[in-house]
Parts: C-alpha cells; structure tokens; sequence
C-alpha cells in the first residue's frame, strides 16, 4: 500500500492540542502575562519586564522559604526512600498477612491532607495528643507551638507517615516482579543478604524509585495543607513553606505580579530539579 | 567435587500427596560418583528438573535423604553445598558488567583479587566473552547472556558439582554444538562432577559418559549411550532413544515363545522359565529398527508388505505391515524396496528384547 502524505490529518492532533492548552498553556501563559505587568485595575496595566523577577529573587523571606523548603524535602527524601524500601523489603510475600500489610499501609494514603493535618494537631498535643503527652511523660520538653525544631520534626514525621507507605506500595509491586529464578542464581552463586539486595532488588527497582523519588519530591515540595492546619506556619515562620509563602503573597496581599513571577521560577526550580534526579537515576547504569 | 548419593529420594510439589501420581519424583535411589559427566535425558514433566534443584538444594525433597561424600545435606542451603548451577533461561546481574557478573560467584566466597581476575580471564575466553568483559550484562542478547550465565557456573574451582538445566535451550544450534564440545573439554580439564538435564538424546551422547533416563519420576535406565541403545532396560528407553525408536509389539505367551496374531516367535528356554514367574499379561517384544534385516525368505524369517519408504540421504527408513503392526526397518541407502513389495524380516538372535511390565527380561543373570 502507497502512502499518501495528507495534510489534513494534522486536524486529529487538534483535540489534544485544545485540551493542553485549556489545561496547562493558557492558565500558564496568564501568570507569564501577569509576572511582567505591574496591573493597577482592567484596563490600567504597565510593562514592567523583568522587575518582578529581581524583585522576587532578592527578597530575603522568599530566599529564607526556599531554602526551608529544599531542607524539608530533601529531608523527607532522605528518610521515606529507605524507610519506604526497607518496609516493602520486610512485607511477605504472599497470603493473608501480605494483603493484611497492604491493607494497613494503604490506609494513610486514603486520608484527606486537612484531616491528616487535624489528626496530628490533635495527636501531638502536650495535654489531650497521646504523642505529645506521651513524650511529655517521657520527660522531653515538646511542644510543637512553641519550639521551631519541634514543629519542624512535627511536620516532617507526619509526611513520613502520610507518604512513606506510597513509596513502600510502589517498591513492593517492583520486588514482586523480579522472578524467582534471580533470586535462585544468587542463593547458587553465594550471594549474601546484602549483595541480593544491591545487585538484584535495587536495580530492578530503578523505574519504580523514579517514580517514587520524582513524586516525593514535587509533593513535599509544594506542600500546603499539613504545615498550615498544623501550626499555621509557625511558629514564627519556621515552618512557612514556599507554596504557603505564595499563597499569602498573592492572595493575602494581592501582589499579583510578584506572585506571578514568583510562580514561575518555583514552577522552573520544579521541573528542573526533577530533571536532574530523572537523568541521575536513568543514566546510572548505561555502558561507560 | 564431591560423590552424590540420592537415597529412597521422593518429592511431591502438593503438601499432602494422594497417589502415585501426585509425586513428580517417585522413590529413587541413585548413586553419581566425582567426577563424572552425567547427562539426565527425559521427555518435559518427567522429574528432571525436580532432581536437579533437589541436588543443589533450591529445592527441600519431601522424602529421603540426599548425600555428599556420604553426608546428609537435606537442609544444606545451596550456598553451603558449594554447588553451581545452570538454568535453561539465562539470568544475569543486568546492572553489572559481564567481568562483575563472571566474578560474582568469587567475590561471594572471598576469593582473592588476582585469582578472580585470573580466573575470570580463563572463563572468558573459553566461552569467548573477552571482548565483552566492559559490558552492562544488560545489553547483550540472549545467546551471549546465557553464556554468561554458564560463565558464572562454571568459574568457582572448587565446587562439588555443576548442575546444567537445559542450558543451550535459547542458543542457535551452531554455537550449541560448539558449546557443548567446550563443556566436555572443560570437564576434562578440571574433572568436576557435572550433571546435564536435557531432553535431547544427541546432547546427552555427546556431553555424557553416562546417561540417566528419567521416566514419570524415575530414573528407568542409567548406563553409556551404547548401553542403552543397545540394550534398552525399560520400553520408554527403547522408545525415547533412537529414531525412530525402538519398535514394540505387545504379545501374548504361547507354546515355546511368544505371539501376536498369527505370528509366532520362538524364544529360549531360560526367557520361557522367566516370562513364567514372572506372570504379567503386560509382555512386550521389542527391536531396533537398525537390527531388524530384510533377507532372502527362509524358515527364520517373516513374510511382511513393505508400506513406504522414507529416503533420509544417507540411509532410508522403510515401513512395513507385519501381521497388522506396523514395523520400521533402517536400510542402507543402495537398497532397493518399494511401497507395496513383499519383504522377509529377520529378527536376529539377541536383538528382539522381551519386557514384561515395560521392564527388560533377559538371558542371564536377572
């Protein structure tokens, strides 16, 4: 069969095209718009250029929130990548307990983030939160409405509650899918506990961690809800993350153009960063 | 390298087996001396592959004891047994270069550095992965991968056996031919006990001093490929080794011998005595198609009606209606039949076999 160029078939991509841009193009392009106007009403906007963007770049509560916010996620990474492979790792293999286990570790993943940030508001409190109470009767000093260090580890142990078993569902559904016959040839060439998991179970867990990684970390790095149910943001600014630090920008105070150009390089830090972990992870193992 | 010693072995994949039928492996007793090379031949499902993850130890047997050097190792991981193996669909460390992967089993039992490169050298180029060493194991294809994986069987010195599960199954036959010449090669240079399973009788013959037939969970013949070609033990040895295989009629006993319609064959008086205590109606007479003559018609020789001949280049395979079985003969490539053309068989002394029960009787000691 002959195939005859036509260019009317371009009119089937139309559909797609319409809907990304309804969905992504055009809401983008209307902060673009807003991020290099200074807007006074309808009708009565100046082209300021880049001025919002060096205007955002050098404000020091958005630099403090930035780097707060490359702390809590890198935290986080830190702590629910393991954690989260380590429980896949211990999970059996089959049968009742296994369902049993993914039952339990679903239902975190289940809860709204407000109520979870009530449910830990509550939780951690030094007169009615069992935790806080708990730790209190231990004798540490705890009190997350007061002591920056407090709210933070607050906030970052209700993350790990909340998401770690998201990573441990997604290792878990990638060990089940290494055959056995792998795991036979180490136990035939000697391997020890440590070298089945480095050379067998964590490269072929490579596709699930990049998505695990790349998921954690947008997550952590646009969260709101929890940190602001939690403790409003505070103490002081302590625990004021950046998209909290947008939200009050634009909405609290109504600096459309400074939020504007606030959203996109937060939007860039995202998408580069993400890039750079997809790449790092992709590439370990190609021929050198 | 170690002398293995299967004793009144039986394994049953179901927790609480019912009948014969529920045992994949079916009490055996089988003895495989150091330093031998074995192949372990049978039809897919008969138990072979069982065995052999009962040896190295992937597999717990349900019942009876398996032995190294005269020691119990039933709850011997295959990591203490120091026992390689080979699976029929090539496993490799895809994150690691092949060098990484032929020097994995080393670095597990500590080998030192300069041994393992030696040694990872040696197996390279046997198998003729030199060039290749650099390589991620995930890039290579499938022929070059199982070669890797053999590599990994076979690069520990001190092992007491390498088990080989079909191990040339996704090679193409010209390496396979190659392959298995290097196998036996390396058998003779380092005299390790190996234990070959597969269902091709050519590759067993060709790898094996000795071969083991497996039928329905048993080992029915174990003996040189001579032996059982020559000797059958058990009709499925007679049927599965050969091609064609062996021919088989079922007879019934009659005066002096045994028969089947209205054909008689006349038998000794020592294999008369013996079909008699032995009692079965279950009597079989078998012959090679390569022993079975056509000769001049004399009063040893039984008229039949020849049904097609199959010209195979260097020989022909002719079929023929004797007495309504259906017989096949091997001729040489100069002999002249036809479809259709009355031929005398003969049967000559020695090679028409008698099995009662499936199993060989025989002139003299039982």
């Amino acid at each position: 069969m002959r195939k005859v160029p036509d260019n009317r078939a371009w009119w089937l991509v139309l559909p797609v095209l319409l809907l990304v841009a309804l969905s992504a193009l055009v809401p983008l392009m209307t902060v673009v718009n807003y991020s290099v106007q200074d807007i006074f009403g309808p009708g009565n906007a100046y082209f300021v250029g880049t001025e919002w963007f060096r205007d955002v770049l050098r404000d020091e509560r958005l630099q403090e929130s930035l780097l707060r916010q490359f702390g809590f996620s890198a935290a986080v990474l830190a702590i629910e990548i393991p954690l989260g492979i380590g429980v896949a790792l211990m999970m059996p293999r089959s049968g009742v307990k296994a369902s049993l286990c993914l039952i339990l570790l679903a239902i975190p993943l289940l809860i709204p983030w407000n109520v979870v940030g009530t449910i830990w508001q509550i939780f951690a409190r030094g007169d009615i939160g069992l935790f806080g109470w708990g730790l209190n009767e231990l004798g540490l000093d705890y009190n997350y409405t007061g002591n920056p260090m407090d709210a933070w580890l607050t906030v970052l142990l209700m993350d790990v509650w909340h998401w770690t078993p998201l990573v441990a569902l997604l290792c878990y559904s990638g060990l089940r899918a290494i055959p056995d016959a792998f795991y036979q040839a180490a136990e035939i060439d000697r391997a020890s506990r440590w070298a089945v998991f480095r050379y067998i179970q964590l490269p072929r867990l490579r596709n699930v961690l990049v998505i695990a990684v790349l998921l954690r970390f947008m997550d952590s790095f646009m969260i709101y809800t929890e940190p602001f149910v939690l403790t409003g943001g505070g103490p002081g600014s302590s625990t004021t993350f950046l998209s909290q630090t947008l939200t009050t920008l634009a909405v609290g105070q109504f600096d459309l153009g400074r939020a504007a150009a606030f959203s996109l390089v937060y939007f860039l830090i995202v998408l580069l960063v993400s890039w750079l972990f997809f790449t790092a992870i992709t590439h370990m193992d190609r021929d050198r | 390298m170690a002398e293995i010693r299967l004793r009144s072995l039986a394994h049953s994949y179901e927790r609480q087996p019912k009948g014969a039928d529920d045992y994949a492996i079916r009490q055996l007793d089988h003895v495989w001396h150091k330093g031998g090379a074995y192949a372990l031949l049978g039809p897919s499902g008969c138990g072979k592959s069982t065995m052999l993850n009962i040896i190295s130890g992937l597999l717990q047997p349900s019942e009876g004891d398996v032995l190294f050097d005269g020691e119990r190792v039933n709850e011997l991981s295959p990591r203490d047994r120091n026992i390689a193996q080979v699976f029929q669909f090539p496993v490799v460390y895809d994150s690691m270069t092949v060098f990484d992967n032929l020097a994995f089993p080393l670095r597990n039992s500590r080998v030192g550095k300069a041994r393992i490169q030696a040694r990872v050298e040696e197996i390279a180029g046997v198998l003729e992965l030199e060039n290749l060493l650099n390589r991620k194991a995930r890039n290579l294809t499938a022929d070059e991968k199982q070669k890797v994986s053999m590599g990994r069987g076979l690069v520990r010195e001190d092992v007491s056996a390498i088990l080989f599960d079909e191990p040339l199954t996704v090679i193409d036959p010209q390496l396979k031919w190659k392959l298995r010449r290097k196998l036996k090669e390396i058998h003779e240079q380092f005299d390790i006990t190996m234990i070959y399973v597969t269902h091709d009788q050519l590759e067993a013959s060709t790898f094996a001093d000795k071969i083991a037939v497996m039928y329905e969970g048993r080992i029915v013949q174990f003996g040189t490929p001579t032996e059982l070609f020559e000797n059958p033990n058990h009709t499925f040895v007679g049927f599965f080794i050969g091609s064609p295989g062996m021919n088989l009629i079922a007879v019934e006993r009659c005066d002096g011998g045994v028969r089947f319609g209205d054909t008689t064959f006349p038998l000794s008086p020592t294999l008369n005595e013996r079909l008699g205590e032995a009692g079965s109606t279950n009597i079989k007479v078998g012959i090679r198609p390569e022993f079975l003559q056509l000769a001049e018609a004399d009063s040893d020789t039984y008229p039949a009606r020849a049904m097609d001949v199959e010209d195979l280049g260097t020989y022909q395979i002719l079929s023929v209606n004797l007495d309504g079985q259906i017989l096949k003969a091997r001729l040489s490539e100069d002999a002249r039949v036809s479809a259709g053309d009355m031929v005398h068989l003969r049967f000559p002394a020695g090679w028409l076999k008698v099995y009662v029960d499936d199993y060989l009787i025989q002139e003299g000691s039982a």
